[in-house]
């Protein structure tokens, strides 16, 4: 008998704490009055916790939840929480996740929330309907990429803010802008990329710092040069099913591109590393003069001790353009959230003028309504940062081409063939027209 | 022996008890193991995304697996992985663990050997991701200070899986000195003095005593780290996420991103069941070639 009850009580206590912990767990899930949110940049935290308040205000008796956490396990946790069914009522959705996401049936959609594609920068609102021709995410803000680059090093190489800021260039020579980063890069010996001597194996300041091999999309590494070339990724602006990385203008695009690399002014794929060196930490240590990257980074090229930054346009490329991605950031609301009308409610006001003008003041990000991106343009203004590099490809279509982020389905396979064939390429060398078997491997997939 | 034989013969209350003390592990065991594996090999034989129902699709994903380059090039990058994890490792440590026990007797500096294990995985790997950066690292300003050319330690398809085999042997090979030195500790004493009076050295009595008479407790540590190390992850996600170009595209992290980064867990299962099938064949045929079960002793 006592030795039944010692067990059953056991049993009972370990199923207990099983089931406690579970619970621990995962407790993101909401009910009644809250609505749960989640968000991965750390650094705009505070102007979206301004805007909970202010929400929470016109909104008696609604309370807003954030939860903040790393983009690694932000994703992780996301797909671990919809299976769990714990996810959040609304989350800070990525496009690259938006097709696999829409697969899983794991969005709600966002007609009747009266999103106007007019009420945003131009393609911002658009890219959030899916194939189905529902909307599932409203528009929160939208990035492009520029070059960032050591002013200093740019005096001693005598090149001006203004030559800087208008390069050009092609696949055959590189036009001005190879040699402005030749000129740039200086060997151990201090003889710059362009001089005779140079010693391409001994460079101390690389012209360009390396952001990786750039998976399937290039963003800040060789986007700006395949764009500016004609290129695009897939055979239709949204929802394409093929992709065209077989593409000769793209394959010798990406050649001239990691060639750079072998005639040392592009600092090599060795010196890259996600966690340890990105392009950014490269500047800002003195190891290479310039990098492209994007307006997320605008507070970290400006923040860095020492350092005095500049950026500038995109180089005009074959086509006559300057070419950047414009991705945009968007908030969706969860299939299964514990609470919709609520959910809906402050993805409504997330994506209306009042937040976004609230987000703007912070100068962290551009929100995606133009009052709000005036407010963030206002906002770096003031901190003595000049953001037009980034502004004028929006509102200047004469002289700039902008594109977003691949939007397919299978993503996620786009990426984990695209990844490992990329790097082979500035890594081991491997030669261009090895992508064309990627490349139809990965139309395969998109074809099932 | 002495005390097995003289204990009673098993009375009846002792099933129930034995039943208590045994409950907590079975539940265990079968929560987190059997039953896990059961449905892994369930979904093996599936095409399932998490979120929808699994549809039965028969052998297809194990066609797939043999079809697949990557999983056989991953398959490979994992055994050469092993092999230096495994060997550097065991050599290492069989070395602390000998001089742990016929140099020293301090317990500060077995503590000592035993520290970096106390580090999580993650931690090391991206203390060692910084250390060992191309451009930035103070590994690296050690190179240069000694003449060479810097060393692309993380970042080069012929270094990234020694370094990484190498942190993990740093990070573990205290633990398995440790172990070994627990297995020393049972080897008589006697016999090192009758070798000594018989004028034996050092060299001779490491091979003619230590070494056979270690022998089973060194085979189940080898099984055991062999078995830990093929299900190396943690370091390789932290520092090359697979890279340069799938050069450290481990098994693990290739199951891992076809099942939480592509939601193809039936293929993820499928694999998994591949290296569990593996690892079985790897332990049995290391515990019949070492014949662990047995002793020379006595």
């Amino acid at each position: 008998m006592r030795i039944r009850t010692v067990f059953a009580s056991l049993a009972s206590a370990v199923a207990l704490s099983l089931v406690t912990g579970c619970a621990q767990g995962g407790s993101a899930g909401s009910s009644g009055n809250t609505v749960t949110y989640w968000l991965w940049d750390a650094n705009q935290l505070p102007a979206y916790e301004a805007c909970a308040k202010d929400f929470e205000r016109r909104n008696p008796g609604l309370n807003v939840e954030i939860t903040q956490m790393g983009w690694d396990d932000y994703w992780t946790k996301l797909t671990a929480s919809f299976i769990a069914g714990t996810e959040p009522d609304v989350f800070t959705d990525h496009i690259q996740k938006f097709g696999q996401f829409a697969d899983l049936d794991v969005l709600e959609p966002l007609d009747d929330l009266g999103i106007e594609e007019s009420d945003y920068q131009p393609g911002l609102a658009a890219n959030w309907v899916g194939q189905d021709g529902h909307r599932y995410g409203a528009p929160k803000d939208w990035d492009t990429v520029a070059f960032f680059y050591n002013k200093k090093m740019a005096d001693d190489a005598g090149l001006t803010a203004e030559e800087l800021n208008d390069l050009s260039w092609n696949p055959q020579d590189g036009g001005t802008f190879e040699k402005a980063v030749a000129r740039l890069t200086v060997d151990k010996n201090g003889k710059r990329g362009d001089e005779p001597g140079f010693d391409k194996n001994n460079v101390k300041v690389y012209g360009l710092a390396t952001g990786g091999a750039g998976d399937g999309d290039g963003q800040t590494q060789w986007s700006p040069f395949t764009a500016s070339a004609g290129w695009s990724y897939t055979d239709e602006q949204r929802w394409g099913t093929k992709y065209q990385y077989d593409s000769e203008t793209f394959q010798s695009v990406v050649d001239w591109y990691f060639g750079l690399a072998k005639k040392g002014y592009l600092a090599p794929f060795a010196d890259y590393s996600n966690n340890g060196n990105p392009a950014n930490a490269q500047v800002a240590s003195g190891k290479a003069a310039a990098a492209f990257d994007g307006a997320w980074m605008i507070s970290t090229y400006y923040g860095a001790k020492g350092l005095e930054v500049g950026t500038a346009v995109t180089p005009q490329g074959p086509t006559g353009k300057r070419a950047t991605m414009m991705n945009g950031l968007a908030d969706s609301v969860s299939k299964n959230a514990r609470n919709k009308t609520g959910a809906k409610k402050w993805v409504r006001y997330l994506a209306s003028d009042a937040c976004q003008r609230i987000v703007g003041r912070y100068g962290i990000v551009f929100p995606a309504t133009p009052d709000g991106t005036e407010a963030a343009v206002a906002a770096y203004r003031k901190k003595g940062i000049d953001v037009t590099a980034f502004t004028e490809p929006v509102t200047d279509k004469e002289r700039f081409t902008t594109f977003s982020f691949p939007i397919t389905d299978y993503a996620a396979d786009v990426l984990a063939l695209m990844r490992p064939a990329m790097q082979d390429i500035y890594a081991n060398d491997a030669p261009v027209s090895g992508l064309n078997q990627t490349n139809s491997q990965i139309n395969l997939i998109l074809g099932q | 022996m002495s005390i097995a034989s003289s204990s009673p013969p098993t009375s009846r209350g002792d099933g129930r008890l034995a039943a208590v003390f045994l409950a907590p592990a079975l539940l265990g065991f079968l929560v987190f193991l059997l039953w896990p594996t059961l449905r892994g090999v369930y979904l093996s034989f599936t095409r399932f995304n998490l979120l929808t129902p699994a549809e039965w699709v028969g052998l297809d994903n194990y066609v797939r697996m043999v079809n697949d380059p990557i999983f056989w090039d991953s398959l490979q990058v994992t055994v050469a992985y092993v092999v230096i994890n495994i060997g550097v490792q065991t050599v290492a440590a069989l070395a602390i663990a000998v001089l742990l026990q016929r140099l020293t007797q301090s317990a500060v500096l077995r503590g000592i050997v035993l520290t970096p294990y106390l580090m999580s995985n993650v931690v090391a790997g991206i203390v060692w991701l910084w250390i060992l950066d191309t451009q930035l690292g103070v590994g690296n300003e050690i190179v240069t200070a000694l003449g060479a050319d810097r060393i692309p330690f993380l970042a080069d398809e012929t270094w990234s899986i020694p370094t990484i085999a190498l942190i993990n042997v740093w990070r573990h090979v205290g633990y398995t000195a440790l172990l070994l030195f627990a297995g020393l500790q049972a080897i008589p004493q006697h016999l090192y003095e009758a070798a000594k009076v018989d004028g034996a050295g050092e060299w001779r009595m490491f091979w003619r005593i230590t070494l056979p008479l270690l022998r089973p407790v060194l085979a189940v540590v080898l099984i055991m780290t062999v078995i830990g190390s093929f299900q190396v992850f943690d370091t390789v996600a932290v520092t090359t996420m697979g890279g340069p170009a799938n050069a450290t595209n481990v098994l693990q992290y290739y199951i891992y991103g076809s099942a939480f980064g592509r939601f193809q867990f039936g293929y993820a299962s499928a694999m998994s069941v591949a290296l569990l099938i593996v690892l079985t064949a790897i332990t049995v045929l290391q515990y019949r070639l070492t014949r662990a079960g047995r002793t020379d002793l006595g």
